[in-house]
């Protein structure tokens, strides 16, 4: 199952730790997603340039060096699991990592092209309505999460990350601290900013309630209805927050959607999802 | 003699739009007798995910498709949404686009010419390992790249997936002096894009002419990135909502991208192709630049790339200085928009090229049907032709290696993503 477990498990940084070599060996790995993520690493600039002068980047394909199969002390991941051989290859990634860490919402939830899993013939409908020749696609019937797959130590959540979040949480493990996450729901980060509220003040169907803080509270500081992009907050109550939207005018199919989108697949959203289906 | 020998180029690790590919190529007396270029991007379905969607969820939903080009499939969705609704953005609305269109193209462009074509050129690995030897160079190519990215977080909160865009405009107006700080950088910036014009076109590049048709989009008096007609060296020139009846996608085996073909052709789109086709276009600012490299156009090199996406570069800080020097903020940011039935059309050029779009749409403005034609499958064709042609020319007889680093050189020309565009050609031969 997906879990939307945030602690790091302190075992797991005390192998980190152990490492024989002083200079950390680091992998950015890629599955199914659109690369956005490891913009994180490529769009900080100097600070990219600082950390190559600090670790060694075996394996980071978008930067150029290659080597998937070399063991390292923290690999960082991002994408879905969505063909076969990316259930093998997530396998082969754990196995050579001390340290991993899933980025985005492709890692953490399966992000948008997890919409494929709740499709009722699976995606080879889909496949057929696109592909002239599906015989010639291999595709899982899911797109899932990495931590549904292999043992993840720390989850960084966002449609995308920031280099915030990653170099935070990459400045905490080598100096040997256990990463913090911040849990806050949105609508702190955005009350702190001293936004007009979007759900109360506007009447729109803002996700903030129930959203894991990390964006900055982007979309209420545009005027705009938060989406979720950084998946379910600890504790979430979505029940209430989707009779509330119902309260403003959604109708039920639209309740719904709200919740199935970026992360479709997290359990909160998805059990709001069911609830608000439009019985068949 | 007539030497038989298979070379097999692997491709392990891929990005977003080869996902996962190879290079497989026979060759028999120096003569290529068949090539692939296989690619196994893993489906991701997006077209189906848009069914059932309403228009401002399109929005958020096509970004994701990109992370390195969310803008151009934001911009081109709601071109083809407005359209739909019979809605004809202001002026004010069109300029705030080119605006930060010119950020995500000043963001990729710099990205690509820096930190992944520059290391074949300079004969390095990778822009970490030349930055020991060239950083003025990695350091020229970060602070444009930051200076698009900042472009585009003044519209879109975030560079990559911004959240800024709406049917009918822009859900805020940029405040006026997060424009001017941008502005002031903008001009800082002026004398770095005007050195890289001059520097790439310094660059020891190969020769290497072919024959290619080049297609880009045309607009009337500016160079070509929101809007045009869709036009072609050999006299093409069609409105947007035609593209279907010259231009034909299909599914080969060997690839998840499908082809596109113009009538039954491989052809070109991206920096080179809009530079071919539009170089009358650029600011006289740019033209001047362009003039004193000498380079004449238009090209038959693919790895005259290099020089067009530089001058793009150009072209966008000159753009983007212009556009904000007369920005006023604009309240509401947009204009009002009623969802009905229909169908629209958008087409855009996105750094790697021509971007289409089409949505058919239901009473209540949801989407019914989507189609999406991105850049590198329009390439994809082009980019086995060009292959099959360089390694050619280049000779047969070189090592694996040399051959290797040679088809990475041609496809990154294409910058078809970009880690696919890094090293990642494997050579193994097998001699029969």
């Amino acid at each position: 199952m997906a879990t939307t477990e945030r602690v790091l498990p302190i075992s797991a940084l005390d192998r980190f730790n152990a490492r024989a070599q002083p200079r950390p060996r680091i992998a950015v790995h890629k599955f199914s997603s659109c690369d956005g993520c490891q913009l994180a690493f490529l769009n900080a600039g100097e600070a990219l340039l600082q950390l190559a002068q600090r670790v060694d980047l075996v394996h980071f394909a978008e930067a150029g060096p290659v080597d998937p199969e070399a063991p390292v002390d923290l690999a960082f991941v991002e994408g879905s699991i969505s063909t076969p051989e990316e259930a093998e290859r997530i396998r082969r990634v754990r196995a050579n990592s001390r340290y991993l860490v899933s980025i985005g919402a492709c890692a953490t939830s399966g992000g948008l092209q997890a919409l494929r899993n709740f499709n009722a013939d699976g995606a080879v409908g889909w496949t057929e309505a696109i592909y002239a020749q599906p015989e010639f696609i291999q595709s899982l019937g899911s797109a899932t999460p990495v931590a549904e797959h292999v043992k993840v130590d720390l989850e960084l959540w966002g449609c995308p990350v920031n280099a915030r979040q990653v170099f935070q949480a990459l400045r905490q493990l080598l100096f040997g601290v256990a990463p913090v996450v911040d849990k806050d729901k949105l609508c702190v980060e955005c009350k702190r900013q001293q936004h007009v509220c979007v759900l109360v003040a506007k009447g729109e169907p803002c996700m903030g309630p129930v959203t894991h803080t990390g964006c900055g509270a982007l979309c209420p500081a545009f005027g705009r209805d938060c989406y979720a992009c950084f998946g379910p907050a600890e504790n979430p109550n979505t029940a209430a927050l989707a009779c509330r939207f119902e309260g403003l005018g959604l109708v039920p199919e639209a309740v719904a959607r709200r919740f199935h989108f970026i992360n479709s697949h997290a359990p909160s959203f998805r059990a709001e999802w069911l609830k608000w289906q439009e019985p068949e | 003699m007539s030497e038989q020998r298979e070379i097999r180029i692997e491709v392990p690790v891929l990005a977003r739009v080869e996902g996962e590919g190879a290079l497989e190529l026979t060759a028999s007396g120096g003569r290529i007798e068949d090539l692939r270029l296989r690619i196994f991007e893993p489906p991701r379905y997006f077209e189906k995910f848009l069914e059932g969607r309403g228009a401002d969820e399109v929005l958020d939903v096509v970004a994701r498709i990109c992370g390195i080009c969310p803008v151009a499939y934001q911009m081109t969705a709601v071109q083809a949404l407005e359209q739909a609704f019979g809605v004809e953005p202001a002026p004010w609305i069109l300029d705030q686009r080119r605006l930060m269109y010119c950020g995500e193209w000043l963001q990729s462009h710099a990205l690509h010419i820096h930190l992944l074509a520059l290391p074949d050129f300079l004969g390095f690995d990778n822009a970490i390992a030349m930055a020991q030897k060239h950083p003025e160079a990695v350091r020229r190519g970060l602070r444009l790249q930051r200076l698009g990215n900042d472009l585009i977080r003044l519209f879109g909160g975030r560079s990559v997936h911004p959240v800024g865009m709406r049917v009918g405009g822009f859900h805020r107006a940029p405040d006026p002096a997060r424009a001017a700080a941008v502005l002031a950088e903008l001009r800082d910036a002026l004398p770095d894009a005007e050195a890289l014009v001059a520097f790439t076109a310094g660059l020891d590049l190969p020769e290497d002419d072919q024959e290619f048709t080049s297609v880009a989009l045309r607009h009337e008096n500016e160079y070509p990135m929101y809007s045009g007609r869709i036009v072609s060296d050999r006299g093409l020139d069609l409105a947007v909502h035609e593209y279907p009846e010259h231009f034909e996608e299909s599914h080969v085996a060997h690839s998840t991208a499908l082809y596109a073909h113009l009538h039954g052709q491989p052809y070109l789109v991206g920096p080179l192709a809009r530079l071919n086709l539009n170089h009358d276009r650029l600011s006289g600012a740019a033209r001047a630049a362009l003039a004193a490299t000498g380079l004449r156009l238009p090209s038959r090199n693919m790895f005259h790339s290099v020089i067009a996406r530089a001058v793009e570069v150009h072209e966008a800080v000159l753009q983007a200085i212009e556009l904000l020097e007369r920005y006023r903020p604009r309240e509401p940011a947009h204009d009002p928009v009623t969802a009905r039935f229909g169908q629209g059309h958008g087409a855009t050029e996105a750094p790697r090229g021509l971007l289409w779009h089409r949505y058919r749409l239901d009473a209540d403005g949801m989407v019914r049907h989507a189609q999406i034609v991105p850049p590198t499958s329009q390439n994809q064709a082009r980019i086995e032709d060009d292959l099959r042609r360089s390694l050619e020319s280049f000779g047969l007889h070189h090592d694996d290696d040399a051959l290797r680093l040679h088809g990475e050189m041609v496809i990154r020309n294409y910058d078809p993503c970009i880690s696919c565009a890094t090293h990642f050609l494997k050579v193994r031969v097998r001699r029969r």
